[in-house]
């Protein structure tokens, strides 16, 4: 008898901790349940809705077309660019954070925390401004401008162009790909690659076996964080690319706006959430856990 | 038990909204104002730079209401914002062909005379417009060309044609790949093509179409930028030689400039266009946006628009306050209507204009 009594209090205890629980998550529920699986649940359907010939979108007689058109060259295009574009923007991404974050995580801690300040204060302002910036920087008489000719390397115009959307790309997402990168190299036990130099493995070799294997959650993890948004990449098109030779943000865009094709612009970012989703999967797969 | 109650509260929720959404539309006869009756803050719905500050100042001062402002590039992607409906937009500018496309669409409401006594201001040629028989629905807001902008300190004269924007041959001799900006507009950008291919920018022929498709496509690999708002911009700043574009806009940078520049309508015609004051159908403070068109056609406000942007005024009572150099101005006031061509509403056929433009950039 007592023992049952027991276990009911602690079933009643149990009960009243998970209402709590839900309770105290509700307010976050609602706000993701309003703002993004209703939402989302709209983008679906609108994918799978009819476009009429003013440019309205019904929902009714459901169809796939919006899919069938996925196919067309346009849309093969934009995405090979756009995925062309967000692979480059990565791998630069990954060269020059690697050697960044390796040198921050072996300073001393004052020194490091000072760095990654110093990695982090470009969010401080807003990205759109700072994009906008960049237009300044390298306009024919800008300052990068100035200093690519200086150096003797071309005319250094590349504004309008996609070395431009890179270069803004880059300068975006780099501290995606050095922040994960710096959790992981930081958390090495540096006495392996002790023991490997010991066992006369060249410092090159040290870091081919012990450092890199170490640090590719934080690889992935960096790749997938510049990957996804650079693959989607909107405003920097825009602004640096002068808006033509669409990429997958701003076609996407274009078909909600301008050709007012809701359904094509639905399936389209179904599409790219199927990419991110699997990008995201990756990631927490491989680097998720050791962040 | 709990499931039920979590269930019920979150069907109560959904009601109410669902029941929200559902009483607007019951609402059939449109809100009657009086003169100078404010009902609210004014959200206004324009193209960029094409408002003087200083007389949206004035209206809220005179007024006592707060102005938003929102400003669009194209008309289709004001359709696109207000079509959805409860967009919070009082007032939006539409051009001709826009105009008609509102009101088929019953999007816009029509002008109440008790609310606007300075209507009569407007001048006859806009009393009985094609797009707006009567004038019903809307009211002249200011009216210019579509041309093309051209750094002629850099080109020195160059032959007054769409040439400039689509040529390889004429981008090849006055050095312009790469300096060239392209209207972000469906109906302008494949209608400055139709009229670089000899036919009208209201051709509902596929094929001819599919021709200034190809043309656009072809220039895509030497221009710099579409670009709606600041053509001008880049083209003082020595970015690009030549911009497609309106004509106050055009006037107004190019003040900017140490350059010298000209604007002109090219030989093969360009586009003559009317932007009217509209207030939507579904606007939360239409009283606001009447008084608001009041106050723009009294005849020194509109003036003052005028001297501000750059663009003729349709405002007949304004003329009298208009600074002589502006009325002088051909680019502002063209003596040659000759080669100018209305965009109008090519109905069914509206939505190829813009698939065919984002087919050839992308």
């Amino acid at each position: 008898m007592p023992a049952v009594a027991t276990q009911g209090l602690e079933h009643q205890a149990e009960r009243a901790k998970s209402r709590q629980g839900f309770l105290l998550g509700l307010p976050a529920i609602v706000y993701l349940l309003v703002f993004f699986v209703i939402p989302l649940g709209i983008v679906i359907a609108y994918s799978f809705a009819t476009r009429t010939r003013s440019g309205r979108t019904e929902l009714n007689d459901w169809n796939v077309e919006a899919y069938r058109r996925l196919g067309e060259d346009v849309v093969r295009a934009v995405a090979f660019r756009s995925l062309w574009i967000a692979v480059l923007t990565t791998v630069v991404c990954l060269v020059l954070a690697y050697p960044l974050a390796y040198f921050i995580s072996t300073r001393s801690p004052a020194v490091r925390n000072m760095m990654l300040v110093g990695v982090m204060i470009p969010f401080w302002s807003n990205f759109l401004i700072r994009t906008y910036a960049w237009r300044v920087l390298l306009d024919s008489d800008g300052l990068f401008t100035q200093m690519v000719s200086a150096v003797g390397l071309g005319d250094g115009r590349i504004l309008f162009t996609s070395n431009a959307v890179i270069l803004g790309l880059v300068y975006g997402y780099l501290p995606f790909m050095v922040l994960p990168l710096y959790a992981s190299i930081e958390r090495i036990d540096w006495s392996l690659v002790e023991g490997a130099r010991d066992l006369y493995a060249s410092g090159w070799m040290a870091f081919r076996r012990v450092v890199w294997p170490l640090s590719r959650p934080g690889v992935i993890a960096g790749s997938i964080l510049v990957f996804v948004p650079s693959f989607g990449a909107f405003v920097t098109p825009a602004i640096l690319g002068g808006n033509k030779k669409g990429l997958m943000g701003s076609y996407i865009v274009d078909q909600f706006l301008d050709a007012r094709n809701g359904p094509l612009g639905a399936s389209l970012s179904v599409v790219v959430l199927g990419v991110m989703l699997v990008g995201t999967l990756i990631y927490f797969r491989q680097g998720g856990r050791t962040l | 038990m709990n499931k039920w109650m979590r269930l019920f509260a979150l069907v109560c929720v959904f009601s109410v909204t669902a029941a929200a959404c559902g009483s607007d539309e019951e609402a059939s006869a449109f809100k009657q104002c009086k003169v100078g009756e404010t009902d609210g803050d004014f959200n206004f719905y324009n193209w960029s730079e094409y408002m003087d500050p200083d007389l949206i100042t004035a209206f809220e001062e005179q007024f006592g209401v707060t102005v938003t402002e929102d400003f669009y590039p194209s008309n289709e992607e004001m359709f696109g914002r207000v079509e959805v409906g409860a967009s919070g937009y009082d007032m939006i500018i539409p051009s001709d062909y826009m105009v008609s496309i509102l009101i088929s669409e019953a999007m816009i409401q029509p002008v109440q005379a008790a609310a606007v006594p300075n209507k009569p201001n407007v001048s006859e040629t806009f009393e009985d417009p094609p797009y707006d028989p009567g004038a019903v629905y809307t009211s002249a807001y200011q009216w210019g060309t579509t041309g093309i902008g051209v750094d002629i300190g850099v080109t020195g004269e160059v032959p007054h044609t769409w040439g400039l924007l689509f040529d390889a041959g004429l981008a090849e001799e006055f050095g312009l790949a790469g300096k060239i900006t392209i209207l972000d507009d469906p109906r302008e950008t494949m209608g400055a093509a139709l009229k670089y291919l000899g036919y009208s920018l209201n051709s509902t022929s596929e094929s001819e179409l599919a021709e200034a498709e190809q043309v656009i496509a072809d220039a895509v690999s030497r221009v710099a930028a579409f670009d709606s708002d600041q053509y001008g911009d880049l083209m003082v700043t020595g970015e690009t030689i030549v911009g497609h574009g309106y004509s106050g806009n055009f006037l107004w940078d190019f003040e900017e400039g140490d350059s010298e520049y000209d604007y002109f309508v090219p030989d093969e015609g360009g586009t003559i266009w009317v932007d009217n004051m509209a207030v939507l159908a579904d606007a939360p403070h239409p009283c606001t946006a009447f008084a608001f068109m009041n106050f723009l056609l009294d005849a020194e406000n509109g003036a003052q628009l005028t001297n501000f942007n750059w663009y003729a005024s349709p405002n007949a009572a304004s003329e009298q306050f208009i600074d002589q150099e502006v009325l002088d101005n051909t680019i502002i006031y063209p003596t040659d209507m000759s080669k100018l061509e209305f965009i109008s509403d090519t109905g069914d056929f509206e939505i190829n204009f813009t698939d065919a433009l984002s087919r050839a950039r992308s």
